[in-house]
């Protein structure tokens, strides 16, 4: 029977799917001038779902709507804020780009990835989690292949197609297996328990985890998934680059703890806590290392994207025996998302100016733009972890974690790395603030809907950084509503 | 009635035979064809699983089906933009991103 529940918990999903057919519609009807007024609808349309779902959608106990489909808890309705937010700030980026933000397709794509995300953190079978997966993916490669002219878009599109398509479906290769060993069972949380009073041998339910977690590694770009990352990253339109490394990445992290922590619980199969931990430091260590060597700012924070993969998979690592584990998670997630958008907002920003993506384009952007290089400074020592900033506090929270599930390697291996990191993103501001170049006079234009976006950025960052309780307490809620 | 593990095998075998379709060869296209092989492949370990068990599998092989037909369409898509601007759809000669 339908109740008002299952609307309310389906409500971020249905009010985008509206979105999407207001915004193909509009821009059918509209003339070529006026198609500034598409960006408008998307952000004011999401800003209208990020209330609605904030104020209605909030869950109680947990529950399994639409036949279990659906799992309405705090984990999904988190993650659900953290995608429209996200969705939101690109979609502001995007305005005023020629060749992106004035056509209609751009918004629904990102619409529509933004719909697959939300399904995947609310997905509670695996037949919706595959459509959510693949809803939320199909778009983004559209996306990264957005400027047909452009000589890197289509190649970036292409090797991320190629990329998502394989371990896609090495991921369903092993849900076929988690189908079969559970006794003909989708329902992830019947499955478990299935494949729990099954008593599988360790080896294959190991195999199978690994093949499912190709998949998920493909989405978080952790080690050794992560060839794409700095390609896409860099042909990529740069507002999609950032929805790329935060959203999406975000995606992929909600449907990961999900998936370990209910289907193989450590007590059963402890092996996957030392191989996500050795997945962890390969990524901190082989992102931060080849950072260190870019000249292009979109592979570093490509590099920096596939680091910071590997800080959050720390906690995740930890998620297995101590509940610190997924709140830290949920935390980094949150505070990465605004300081990683605001990162490549900034970089959008520069690239509008000077056409370029070099480094040493920064070179005197204190002096061109002073507001825009604080917005970069507090971007990118959050982003290093560096006191009062969000980045710092998350980055406490999942070493706290790590040490708190006895696996002190970890967190001493975390510590170095984040040190490491803290050089490369140095440089780069010892550029913005030390360097001089040529072209000293010429201000760098920052338009009003990017100003905006980025305050809306630089603001979070310094509030998750600064006032820490209630942002702490709803991500302890997500703890604890995935069993 | 022809015994699960036969199937399990075969299923397997094509699984192989689409990843290393995936990692040797350099043609787009054929590239995608693997990667068909390796999504139907999962479709009859599905659809032999749900002969022992119940129907699920059988409706989880349609929404495959469904979301690789879409896969490919936005692939072909793709291949056609890269083809545009390279002249070449060999995956070695698309490499103008390094580092």
């Amino acid at each position: 029977m339908f109740t008002p529940e299952m609307i309310l918990a389906i409500l971020p999903e249905i009010s985008l799917l509206v979105l999407v057919g207001v915004i193909l519609v509009v821009d059918l009807s509209i003339s070529k001038e006026r198609k500034g007024i598409l960006a408008w609808l998307t952000v004011g349309g999401l800003a209208l779902t990020f209330v609605l779902t904030f104020l209605l959608s909030r869950p109680g106990d947990e529950t399994e709507l639409w036949g279990g489909m659906i799992r309405h808890d705090w984990l999904a309705y988190i993650f659900n804020l953290v995608f429209l937010f996200g969705a939101g700030i690109t979609a502001l980026f995007a305005i005023g780009w020629e060749q992106v933000g004035k056509r209609g397709e751009f918004y629904i794509l990102l619409l529509t990835s933004t719909l697959g995300m939300s399904l995947m953190s609310a997905a509670g079978d695996l037949i919706m989690l595959f459509l959510a997966i693949e809803t939320a993916s199909i778009p983004l490669y559209v996306l990264a292949g957005f400027m047909t002219k452009d000589e890197k878009s289509p190649e970036a599109g292409f090797k991320y197609l190629l990329f998502g398509a394989m371990t896609t479906a090495v991921m369903l290769y092993g849900f076929t297996l988690l189908y079969g060993f559970s006794g003909g069972e989708t329902n992830i949380y019947e499955l478990a328990a299935n494949i729990q009073a099954g008593e599988l041998p360790v080896l294959v339910s190991l195999g199978t985890l690994l093949l499912v977690l190709v998949g998920f590694g493909f989405k978080v770009s952790m080690v050794p998934f992560h060839f794409w990352a700095p390609d896409v990253y860099e042909g990529a339109p740069t507002p999609v680059a950032g929805f790329l490394s935060t959203a999406s990445k975000a995606a992929g992290f909600a449907v990961m703890i999900r998936f370990l922590l209910v289907i193989f619980p450590a007590a059963n199969i402890p092996q996957w806590v030392i191989v996500i931990g050795v997945i962890s430091v390969l990524s901190m260590a082989l992102g931060n290392t080849l950072a260190l060597a870019q000249k292009n700012i979109k592979r570093l924070l490509a590099y920096s994207s596939i680091a910071h993969a590997g800080y959050v998979l720390m906690g995740v690592a930890a998620a297995a025996h101590t509940s610190l584990g997924v709140t830290s998670v949920v935390y980094y997630l949150i505070v990465y998302l605004v300081t990683s958008l605001a990162a490549f907002g900034v970089v959008a920003i520069v690239w509008h100016t000077t056409g370029s993506d070099d480094v040493s384009a920064y070179d005197g952007l204190s002096r061109r733009s002073p507001m825009l290089a604080v917005a970069m400074l507090v971007a990118f020592l959050s982003l290093a972890g560096v006191p009062p900033f969000g980045g710092f506090i998350a980055k406490v929270l999942v070493i706290a974690s790590a040490v708190d599930a006895d696996l002190i390697w970890l967190a001493v291996l975390g510590v170095l790395n984040a040190i490491i990191g803290l050089y490369y993103y140095l440089i780069v501001l010892k550029h913005v603030y030390l360097f001089r170049s040529d072209e000293d006079e010429t201000p760098i234009k920052v338009a009003r809907p990017h100003a905006v976006a980025l305050t809306i950025c630089i603001i979070s960052i310094i509030i998750l950084g600064v006032v820490l309780a209630p942002w702490f307490e709803w991500t302890s809620f997500a703890a604890d509503a995935i069993f | 009635m022809v015994p699960v593990s036969y199937y399990v095998a075969l299923s397997a075998i094509l699984f192989s035979i689409g990843t290393l379709g995936v990692l040797i060869r350099r043609n787009a296209i054929v590239i995608f064809m693997s990667v068909e092989l390796m999504l139907n492949s999962a479709n009859l370990l599905f659809v032999a699983f749900s002969r022992l068990y119940d129907l699920e599998g059988q409706i989880f092989v349609f929404f495959v089906m469904t979301v690789a037909a879409a896969e490919v369409a936005v692939g072909l898509a793709m291949i056609v933009a890269v083809f545009r601007n390279k002249r070449s759809i060999d995956i070695d000669q698309i490499s103008s991103m390094k580092g």
